[in-house]
């Protein structure tokens, strides 16, 4: 068999049947996974090891509020997945939509985090370790101080930094509209839409995790 | 599938696009080929190895001659030497940069760029048939982030309080606040440059890995790829895994530097000790990062230079990815020291043993690969024994840390200078000078000088070996591995002789470098044109010309075997190019049915 027959036959590629942007995008979300699992074990370690410096859930902590966000930010997974569905069935106008929709409820998420944080640093929780002075909510202010200085640092520094993936996925959101609206996806060309999707699945399931061990326990 | 369909054409058809000349801004600085990059790296990567080397020289300069005056001291600021009227004399603050920074600046800047940003993109498109990477414009990144690191990096040489003090390692309290070290700035310039060259990495590895799995030419199969490449794979799977948890904590020690929060900080009740296990659990697979593409340098040079297949390259492999495991698990044997549960420090000091495995099974491969083997003696060969045998000596006195009852006497000593630069310098750098002048040719299309690389190899193999095998005593009598000024202890008084002569030892092997540096620059414009397999070699990027051009192959090439088929019987020649159809059928007699090799293998 010479190189040209085999190369007119499409002699079957090694790799795997998964787009390069696809694979990629795996791969580095791999990578995130290392990313948070260094913060969440730190927090881990630093709460086990200084149990005095945190507080009980929903102390300091607004759970309520939280959970709301929490259920914006699984709202916005279910959207992303409609938007793929639609560009799936070759719906442009679907796409738009509930790419719309996604980078609405995202960016709610974000505004609600950034109400949450002025909130608790009214209170005087906040990350700076000289400055923490944390009393518990529905507590008189000069009740006694809750939390210490540990408390603030690592919660600023979780959320944060979970935050600040949620706002990165929104502007790449915004980028994926601006190309939805020029038309540039369609059912066979749909690669854009689904690394995104994979990217915001992550951060999601991120936050539910977050959520629970920083919030919830 | 129609997204795989589509690759599938676009792949088939990668080498036929016609290049037109690109603008002189788009073919070398903002460049998305992927060996105009891996040059690019290169240059960048060498300046930073001659400024970590005069790095080491200065700090040479005091263990040499301490307190004394330095040639050329007083062209220094006064932050960094103290003036007399003999000279200037280095500040016991200018020498804690110099350690540190030389540190920093050969792992992160020159070695591992080389090995990953050099070798990673020239190496693995062309040995696996790619016109280039996965993803080109995401490889530009890479190198341009990596840039404005070197550049904060040093910077943070001319800021006050001068650059980071607190040892390549940064170990929190010492670097959580400038309280101690009088730096403030250069700490926290140090750790932003990190943490932007670890995401430049990071893009890198992505890259790397999507190519090696998804790039292959037909019939390039797992266990038909260079032993290279194969290195080159694991370590991205490496640097993908460790970077991210290094940029986690040095994030957290910066928001300790500028924020005040407290992980790292005890006095608010942060764990100093956690800064080490976060450290560590990168460091350890980092050393790695730095070992294993010189080992798949070394494995390809061995080989060819020996013209015998590689001796077990399935043992081969598999030892690659089970250093590449057991990296993981070792990190606790740098904390012997720092407190830390016996059990944990036996199961630490187990795992650590268990890698002498791996090590011993390649090395014991590269010996049998080139027993009674037709040897070519030239550069790249002798560079490339000159790793073996350095990198076996950095590997026995690997042993002698990792039992914990020695390192309890060798912890913090010359000792771990002498293993570390045995393995780094002795390993990885001689296993880059082999790669350098093996695929110089490819870069360039020209060889280098041979008579040149052969003295440069005479004088630094000697002059390294007068370097670093005292440093061995030295440890083992007791000297500080960080210490400004040892002949303030009575008992180190007597070692002066000995750190004079490695000094002067030092100054000659950085003065020889010239040699190397010289014959580079001369054979990029000067030097024989190389044909495009001047080695004769087997593996996919010596099929096409030096350099290649733009695409690399000019049509897809189709892979029949493995890479390390020299003085096959199958063939005229004592050597078999992967690409070369089989001109006729496998020996009979050794196999009973014919069997007609496909692209996919047997």
């Amino acid at each position: 068999m010479t190189t040209q027959a085999m190369t007119a036959g499409r002699a079957p590629m090694p790799g795997m049947k998964v787009y390069n942007l696809k694979l990629g995008m795996w791969i580095f979300l791999l990578s995130e996974v290392m990313f948070f699992t260094g913060l969440i074990g730190s927090y881990v370690i630093l709460r086990f090891a200084h149990p005095e410096q945190f507080a009980e859930p929903g102390v300091v902590l607004n759970v309520p509020l939280t959970a709301f966000n929490t259920f914006l930010l699984i709202c916005s997974s279910v959207t992303m997945v409609k938007a793929y569905a639609a560009i799936q069935q070759g719906d442009q106008q679907g796409l738009k939509n509930w790419l719309l929709a996604t980078i609405v409820i995202g960016a709610s998420f974000v505004g609600v985090q950034v109400y949450e944080y002025i909130a608790l640093a009214a209170e005087g929780f906040v990350p700076i370790a000289e400055a923490y002075h944390a009393v518990g909510r529905h507590m008189p202010h000069d009740g006694p101080v809750i939390g210490g200085q540990l408390y603030g640092s690592t919660f600023y520094t979780m959320t944060g930094f979970h935050g600040t993936h949620v706002s990165i996925g929104v502007l790449c959101l915004c980028f994926t509209y601006w190309r939805a609206a020029k038309g540039e996806y369609s059912a066979d060309n749909l690669g854009g839409v689904e690394i995104m999707g994979l990217y915001w699945h992550f951060v999601d399931l991120v936050w539910i995790i977050l959520f629970t061990i920083v919030y919830l326990i | 599938m129609s997204m795989t369909e589509q690759e599938m054409v676009h792949a088939t058809e990668g080498g036929h696009h016609d290049h037109h000349e690109l603008p002189f801004i788009r073919k070398y600085i903002f460049s998305t080929d992927h060996k105009m990059i891996a040059k690019q790296f290169m240059f960048v990567s060498l300046f930073f190895l001659v400024i970590g080397g005069l790095l080491a020289a200065m700090m040479r300069w005091q263990l040499g001659y301490p307190g004394e005056p330095m040639p050329g001291g007083m062209m220094l600021p006064d932050a960094m030497m103290a003036p007399t009227p003999n000279g200037a004399i280095m500040l016991p603050e200018f020498y804690n940069s110099l350690v540190t920074m030389h540190g920093t600046i050969m792992i992160f800047f020159a070695i591992m760029p080389l090995l990953v940003g050099l070798f990673g993109n020239l190496l693995i498109p062309l040995q696996i048939g790619a016109e280039d990477m996965a993803f080109p414009r995401l490889n530009m990144i890479s190198f341009w982030l990596a840039v404005p690191a070197g550049i904060l990096m040093l910077a943070s040489f001319a800021v006050e309080g001068g650059a980071a003090g607190s040892g390549w390692t940064s170990y929190a309290p010492l670097s959580a606040s400038g309280e101690w070290t009088g730096v403030y700035l250069g700490q926290q310039l140090w750790l932003t440059s990190l943490t932007i060259l670890g995401f430049s990495s990071l893009v890198g590895a992505v890259n790397y890995i999507t190519t090696v799995i998804n790039m292959r030419a037909p019939g390039m199969t797992w266990f038909r790829m260079p032993l290279a490449t194969w290195a080159l794979f694991i370590t991205a799977i490496l640097i993908l895994l460790a970077i991210p948890v290094l940029a986690g904590a040095l994030i957290m020690l910066l928001f300790d530097q500028t924020l005040g929060t407290g992980f790292f900080r005890p006095d608010v009740g942060g764990e100093p000790l956690l800064w080490q296990h976060l450290f560590w659990f990168f460091g350890h697979p980092e050393v790695y990062i730095l070992i294993l593409p010189a080992m798949g340098i070394a494995s390809e040079v061995l080989s060819n230079r020996a013209r015998k297949p590689i001796f077990g390259y399935h043992s081969m492999v598999m030892a690659i990815i089970g250093i590449g495991f057991l990296g993981w698990i070792v990190w606790g044997h740098h904390m012997f020291m720092s407190g830390m549960n016996p059990l944990l420090g036996t199961s630490f000091m187990i795992s650590t043993m268990a890698i002498a495995v791996p090590s011993a099974i390649k090395t014991f491969n590269w010996l049998a690969t080139i027993w009674k083997g037709d040897l070519h003696l030239d550069s790249p060969m002798l560079y490339a024994l000159a790793f073996v045998s350095m990198f076996i000596i950095g590997g026995l006195s690997g042993i002698f840390m990792a039992s914990t009852p020695v390192d309890i006497y060798i912890h913090d000593t010359y000792f771990i200078v002498a293993h570390i630069h045995y393995v780094l310098f002795g390993g990885s750098l001689f296993a880059i000078f082999a790669g350098i002048t093996f695929w110089f040719p490819k870069m360039f299309g020209r060889m280098m000088n041979e008579t040149l690389n052969k003295v440069h190899f005479g004088i630094t193999i000697v002059l390294y070996n007068m370097v670093f095998w005292p440093m061995h005593n030295l440890g083992v009598q007791g000297m500080m591995r960080r210490i400004y000024d040892f002949t303030q202890y009575e008992y180190l008084a007597p070692l002066q002789p000995m750190n004079r002569f490695i000094s002067i030892s030092v100054f000659l092997l950085v003065a020889a470098q010239v040699v190397y540096a010289f014959n580079f620059f001369w054979s990029i414009f000067r030097g024989e044109k190389a044909s495009n397999n001047p080695w004769e070699s087997n593996t996919l990027e010596w099929t096409v010309p030096s350099p290649p051009p733009h695409g690399n192959f000019p049509e897809m090439p189709v892979v029949y075997r493995g890479p390390y088929e020299y003085s096959s019987p199958e063939s005229e020649t004592d050597f078999y190019p992967q690409t070369k159809p089989p001109s006729k059928p496998p020996v009979q007699d050794l196999i009973p049915e014919p069997v007609t090799p496909t692209p996919e293998g047997f």
